[in-house]
């Protein structure tokens, strides 16, 4: 009984493992290939302009700069996530119980193409799981975006 | 310490002895004897015992550290008195509302949470003529202490000071009293370097920097006066863009306070600073001020490096070009962004003679020189000649990270914030990542 129970389980393993192989081969396609370009660019703004902040782990600094990994902000609604990179953060919320005090400044100096591919980054790595976001996407935002006028400090 | 009593006695017996009065001899053995034992059986850290493996610290020889408490919260400043009660004032208040704690020392050293009050958060906590101060964001309270160092009314404090500005950051009020009757606090700029754009990119500083009328500096305060506020105060000294250290150095009755520097000049200017520039430049100052200095936040920044006053790139400088003359000199640039928040001058008898009057200074460690490896986590030594830095400072207590690995990402295990000198000379450090409570004791005798 045993025998025939590891058998079937075997048996199951082995045809697990090819649907995986017969996934990733077909997850090789064109889209894919445009978002490796999409991870690879994003890498490249993420080091440039967020990594000071949010360190090389996605972490963040306790109680100054928030984490980007396993947050809502950065695995939600596209829209917000675009806007805070559009228009900065600086408003007193709590995130996971958590508060954070310091200025993040508006990066709506980097281009559609820029912000989508470093968003597309940040949201598939550090153990993140979030969909890619195309610049259509950050173009639609930033043409409805009201752009503050001053940081907000208090 | 037995065999140097002993010899002491000894000594007198010789002296004695040669008075050639045995009678006078006798009555003096006698009398010293009891005495030295009595001293002895009383010395507090007597029977205090380091950690086997001296709470995970690393010290210089002959000193031995202990875990006192695991807090379990953002541990900031904190308060020994001479009876062994432990104040700690905490970040934010903890679930049970409480944002000072009480803790009380065992003979071993080791301590229990006695109580809790206030039900504001903060950082500072100073214990003076019969007095507890301690600080919200935004106000400066007093507690009236009973002859135990007891807080009387816990519920009742005297707001000194009120309405004092705090933005998102730089918002906490640390400050030192002096021997007059003066109270010292920070006001931190709300801003990194007086941006249009706070830590934008290519963002030019305001002209003029106008909130320094009311932060970016010291102002002075009266001790018992209450309900002061700007209006009551004095603007001690400007220019300094936050301070968490501060103390009052009672051999040449001065305040000393530690800046903590801008951040982002690679973020912010990257045509004019490399990655790593940014992740040195520029130094953490500690400062000793006099009345109506100006440290030249955020016109200037200090570059330990080239040793010059340097002129902010907000304001037009390239890294190169000196800031005006006029801006106080630092009294001592230790490396960028290791974020100095405890100062503490020793003034104890326990410690060897070289660490009297010398200042300690707790570095709660960088995030700020990303990508680079991170520094800082640790207790630095400042060597003092009659109030006056005199020579290299030292890591005198190390290994608050956990590893050199975690040490260089960031990812610090403890990050000491506050410091605090026990009757008996001990030098205790707060944590405010996981709020350990550390005592650091001289073995050697």
């Amino acid at each position: 009984m045993a025998k025939y129970l590891l058998t079937l389980l075997f048996a199951f393993s082995c045809f697990q493992l090819m649907a995986q192989v017969k996934n990733r081969a077909k997850s090789k396609a064109k889209p894919v290939a445009g978002l490796a370009v999409s991870m690879a660019n994003g890498k490249a703004i993420y080091i440039n302009h967020c990594l000071t902040c949010h360190q090389a782990d996605g972490g963040g600094v306790p109680n100054m700069n928030p984490p980007l990994i396993k947050t809502s902000y950065v695995t939600g609604d596209h829209t917000q996530l675009i806007k805070v990179v559009l228009n900065g953060f600086s408003e007193n919320i709590d995130i996971d119980g958590e508060s954070y005090s310091n200025v993040m400044p508006a990066h709506d100096f980097l281009k559609d193409r820029e912000i989508a591919d470093v968003l597309t980054y940040v949201r598939k790595s550090f153990g993140n799981k979030g969909g890619a976001i195309t610049a259509a996407q950050v173009k639609a935002v930033r043409a409805k975006n009201i752009k503050k006028a001053a940081i907000k400090n208090i | 310490m037995t065999l140097s009593w002993l010899t002491r006695i000894k000594k007198n017996y010789n002296q004695i002895n040669s008075m050639k009065s045995t009678l006078f001899k006798w009555v003096m053995i006698l009398t010293i004897l009891p005495v030295s034992l009595m001293l002895y059986a009383l010395k507090p850290g007597s029977e205090v015992v380091p950690d086997t493996d001296n709470g995970g610290l690393k010290l210089p020889a002959g000193f031995g550290a202990l875990k006192v408490a695991e807090t379990g919260a953002r541990a900031r400043h904190l308060v020994v008195t001479p009876q062994g009660d432990i104040y700690v004032k905490l970040a934010k208040p903890n679930k049970e509302g409480k944002g000072i704690l009480v803790l009380h020392e065992a003979p071993n050293g080791k301590a229990e949470l006695k109580s809790g009050f206030g039900t504001y958060g903060g950082t500072e906590v100073y214990l003076k003529n019969g007095y507890l101060y301690a600080s919200s964001n935004t106000e400066v309270f007093r507690y009236k202490v009973n002859d135990k160092n007891e807080v009387i009314n816990p519920d009742q404090p005297e707001k000194i000071i009120t309405g004092l500005k705090a933005g998102r950051q730089h918002e906490t009020k640390s400050f030192a009293l002096d021997n007059d009757g003066n109270i010292y606090v920070n006001i931190g700029a709300w801003f990194n370097s007086c941006q249009e754009k706070d830590r934008g990119l290519h963002s030019p500083g305001i002209a003029g920097c106008p909130i320094l009328d009311s932060m970016g500096g010291v102002w002075q305060f009266k001790t018992d006066k209450l309900n002061q506020t700007y209006g009551d105060g004095v603007r001690y000294a400007t220019g300094l863009r936050n301070m968490v250290g501060m103390d009052w150095n009672q051999q040449n009755n001065q305040l000393f306070v530690m800046q903590h520097g801008r951040d982002n000049l690679n973020s912010s200017w990257p045509e004019l600073y490399t990655t790593k520039q940014s992740a040195e430049l520029p130094a953490e100052c500690m400062y000793a001020l006099k009345k109506g200095d100006n440290a030249g936040w955020p016109y200037m920044y200090y570059d330990q490096i080239q040793h010059k006053k340097i002129l902010a790139p907000e304001y037009g400088g390239d890294g190169k070009k000196e800031a005006d003359a006029k801006f106080l000199d630092p009294a001592v640039a230790y490396p960028g962004h290791m974020a100095p928040n405890g100062l503490l001058f020793y003034t104890g008898n326990q410690f060897p003679a070289k660490y009297k009057n010398g200042a300690f200074i707790a570095f709660h460690g960088s995030w700020n020189r990303a990508p680079e490896p991170q520094a800082g986590y640790f207790v630095v030594f400042q060597p003092f000649k009659n109030g006056k830095p005199d020579g290299a400072w030292e890591v005198f207590a190390d290994g608050f990270s956990g590893s050199p690995e975690k040490t260089a990402a960031g990812r610090a295990d403890h990050r000491p914030c506050g410091l605090a000198q026990g009757a008996d000379g001990s030098l205790y450090v707060t944590d405010d990542s996981k709020g350990t409570i550390y005592r650091i004791i001289y073995l050697k005798k």
